[in-house]
């Protein structure tokens, strides 16, 4: 440890810095969608309840009304999300090898290709094209 | 990098890991936190399925209810309930921790308790609701 004292306060040294340069980003990110999906979540799983066992014309008239479909493009933008950032947390912890980076990378691949896939059909839904 | 010999690599103390303590509710709760998320995460497929067969039309939407409505199928929902509901609950409990709050040595134990009591109840209720509802098809 040098003797010369940083001008710089605490707080500024830890905002945006940290080995990763994002400083409590990921760990803030995590948190703000996981407050977000508790009511999303429920919403999802009502949403759920009250399809099952309807037929393909019912199913689809109610996942294309725009309620339902703002919920559940909230809900599967924010848990893909949230997934994404938890997934990422899961291959830091358990792969060391330089592996790690395609893992990484399959991560959000796939993450961004659930989000699309589900967001595309919900609009499809909603607009009927 | 010099070989150390067995002997000597044998007698280097090791940093105790997850064999060497009791289970604990505590510890195992924050274990199913996470293969719940990482289900979670590959349960996405069935949502996306989902969605995409109900914008292809009745064949796609019908072949998917056939294979939910099949017993493996419905094993794979109930078990997905359960994770979705244990995971949130579960989340609610950090969040509570995260503010300071909870860390108790009887405060913590009962809060696990209940995610997981919680998660269960909810789950059995949820499916017998539903399956009241849709009369058991």
């Amino acid at each position: 440890m040098s003797k010369q004292q940083s001008m710089r306060n605490p707080l500024a040294r830890v905002r945006y810095l940290g080995s990763a340069k994002s400083g409590t980003k990921h760990f803030w990110h995590q948190r703000v969608s996981s407050v977000a999906l508790v009511p999303l979540t429920i919403a999802f799983v009502l949403i759920v309840v009250g399809l099952m066992g309807r037929n393909h014309a019912a199913a689809a008239q109610i996942l294309g009304s725009p309620f339902v479909a703002i919920v559940m493009i909230l809900f599967v933008v924010t848990s893909t999300y949230h997934m994404w950032l938890g997934m990422q947390v899961i291959i830091e912890d358990y792969i060391h090898s330089e592996s790690k980076l395609t893992w990484l990378m399959l991560n959000t691949f796939f993450c961004a290709t659930i989000a699309l896939c589900c967001v595309y059909a919900i609009l499809k839904l909603s607009f009927g094209v | 990098m010099a070989e150390l010999k067995p002997s000597a690599a044998s007698r280097r103390p090791l940093s105790p890991h997850l064999q060497i303590y009791k289970p604990m509710l505590t510890m195992m709760m924050s274990i199913a936190h996470r293969i719940t998320g990482a289900a979670l995460f590959l349960g996405t497929l069935l949502l996306a399925w989902w969605l995409l067969a109900a914008a292809s039309g009745p064949t796609a939407y019908g072949k998917f209810q056939a294979v939910m409505e099949s017993w493996i199928g419905l094993l794979v929902l109930f078990g997905y309930t359960w994770a979705l509901i244990h995971h949130m609950l579960g989340g609610v409990r950090h969040l509570i921790w995260d503010t300071g709050r909870g860390f108790g040595p009887a405060e913590r134990e009962w809060l696990t308790l209940a995610t997981l009591i919680g998660s269960i109840g909810l789950t059995l209720i949820l499916w017998i609701v539903g399956f009241l509802v849709t009369g058991g098809a």
